[in-house]
């Protein structure tokens, strides 16, 4: 017993495992989310502002360029989330932190919207720019992909009654999945060579968008990623209440009986 | 576990249904998409691997719950799990009877169905060729997609959503692996990637599967 | 109003549906968390009582 406490607090990474603790995630959390909705409504006005009204409009684009700021960002958030219930769910293998399968599970919804907003928006952009709504061009595909998978998560987690087991599964799906998704990814690639312009923000310089468009773009992105967290603190709260309120009404009724 | 192999083979033969329904099935779809297509050969052979593969890789879907619902039903599966077996080789034993009564015959039947979709004479060994790698992957996917929601009542639509992404890869390079043989040209690539899809689900979904219910069993 | 030319159909309504959807999902979270609070209320009270 001596031993395990001595290594618990000397690991440096407490003040991340605070948070698995349902009691301190509501305390650090109730306390967090003023201050993220706070700074997610401040970023994501000025960068979508800037993003709307002060952009020039672009060579080949131009003025479609500014889909981009909702386009790129709800694109990005789509693949994060994904990678994000990927770790909770590992967390949750692992260590079996509660809070960590509940913020997978809210995360769901929130990367389910951030599929179809980056999918309706690319079918609009997609219509002036290669005269149609639908190609089934490779990052559209692999899209529409993650969308079904995450159709298949939300509807694993919403048909089983025991929730330890739901999120054992979860996970286990969340895993396999992943591992389809990246193999999609590379099928699709192969089958179509698709008509999607390259990465917009890959490091290499060449290919980089010009600084204009690209500075309210990171703002955009850090909005968006704000919103997410803000949206996920909210969702997993809820979470952790619902599991309280199971646990209370099963202490009734063992109380009834 | 040979023994379960042949006990799972004599119960899906006794039962009926098993793989008697997914080859009607495969056969019907080969049958009604000419119907809806038209008759003209020279389409109808363009579009023919696609079709056969879209219809076997539904064809096996129809047979999946099966796979651990009647053994979670009747206490076998409880039995297995404690049995001296590992559970991983019983997951991949349950899924090697699976293909021995679907896969393989919708794999046997293809270059048959081929000539009713105008296919040229290559095409049949391509559809043959194609359907027999991955086939397995698509009995070992399924066989998991079936451990994740055996413990459900009505598990089966929630099991087609579930796997149905899963398949994309392997149907994408058995059907372009399928359409490059038939057109004459070069099919090593895709022919490759669903050997691989194979060899890689073969080798690790049953470690997923056997974790999946064993969470069920619990 | 800046001047979207013949893009503007395109920008306004792929800003639209994001506009809506974030909304969407931000109003039921939010609806979500306020009636699963007072529940989780209700039942903290019943069980002080008894």
């Amino acid at each position: 017993m001596e031993d395990v406490r001595t290594k618990q607090a000397k690991d440096g990474w407490n003040w991340l495992w605070a948070w698995a603790n349902p009691v301190k995630f509501m305390a650090l959390s109730g306390k967090a989310l003023p201050w993220v909705v706070g700074l997610t409504v401040v970023t994501l006005a000025v960068g979508l502002v800037w993003g709307f009204f002060f952009t020039p409009e672009a060579i080949n684009f131009g003025s479609s360029v500014k889909i981009i700021y909702v386009h790129v960002p709800s694109a990005m958030m789509a693949i994060n989330i994904w990678v994000m219930m990927l770790v909770a769910s590992l967390i949750w293998l692992i260590r079996r932190h509660h809070v960590s399968a509940l913020a997978a599970k809210a995360a769901a919804l929130v990367g389910v919207v951030m599929t179809v907003i980056a999918l309706i928006t690319g079918a609009i952009w997609g219509e002036p720019m290669w005269g149609t709504y639908w190609a089934w061009d490779p990052r559209l595909t692999s899209f529409l992909v993650l969308f079904l998978f995450y159709l298949g998560y939300m509807a694993l987690w919403a048909a089983i009654e025991n929730p330890d087991t739901a999120a054992d599964l979860t996970s286990v799906l969340a895993i396999v999945g992943s591992v389809f998704a990246l193999l999609s990814r590379y099928a699709v690639n192969f089958w179509n060579q698709g008509l999607h312009q390259g990465a917009s923000l890959s490091l290499d310089k060449e290919e980089n968008v010009a600084d204009v468009y690209w500075q309210p773009l990171v703002i955009c992105l850090a909005g968006f990623v704000l919103l997410f967290i803000a949206l996920l603190l909210v969702r997993t709260r809820t979470e952790v209440r619902k599991r309280r309120i199971h646990a209370l009404e099963m202490r009734e009724r063992m109380a009834d009986a | 576990m040979i023994a379960l192999l042949i006990r799972d083979l004599r119960l899906s033969v006794r039962a009926g249904g098993g793989f008697g329904l997914g080859l009607a099935f495969f056969l019907i779809v080969t049958i009604l998409v000419p119907f809806g297509v038209g008759p003209e050969a020279e389409i109808l052979g363009r579009i023919a691997p696609g079709i056969l593969w879209v219809g076997a890789l539904l064809a096996c879907l129809l047979s999946l719950d099966r796979i651990f619902q009647l053994d979670f039903e009747d206490g076998s599966l409880d039995l297995l799990a404690t049995a001296p077996v590992p559970m991983e080789g019983a997951v991949a034993m349950k899924a090697v009877a699976h293909w021995l009564v679907t896969g393989l015959p919708l794999t046997l039947a293809a270059p048959l169905f081929g000539g009713l979709m105008s296919m040229e004479a290559p095409g049949h060994w391509w559809m043959f060729l194609t359907l027999l790698l991955g086939t397995p992957a698509l009995s070992m996917i399924g066989a998991f997609g079936a451990a994740l929601t055996v413990g459900l009542k009505r598990g089966g639509l929630l099991l087609s959503l579930l796997v149905l992404p899963l398949y994309v890869p392997t149907l994408i390079f058995g059907a372009e692996a399928a359409a490059r043989g038939t057109a004459g040209l070069d099919a090593s690539t895709p022919l490759l990637m669903v050997a691989g899809i194979t060899a890689g689900s073969v080798a690790l979904l049953p470690f997923a599967a056997a974790a999946a219910l064993r969470i069920n069993l619990r | 109003m800046p001047d979207l030319g013949k893009y503007a159909d395109a920008i306004l309504w792929s800003w639209a549906a994001t506009l809506v959807l974030v909304a969407a999902v931000i109003a039921v979270s939010w609806w979500q968390s306020a009636r699963v609070k007072k529940k989780l209320d209700a039942a903290e009270a019943r069980r002080k009582r008894s």
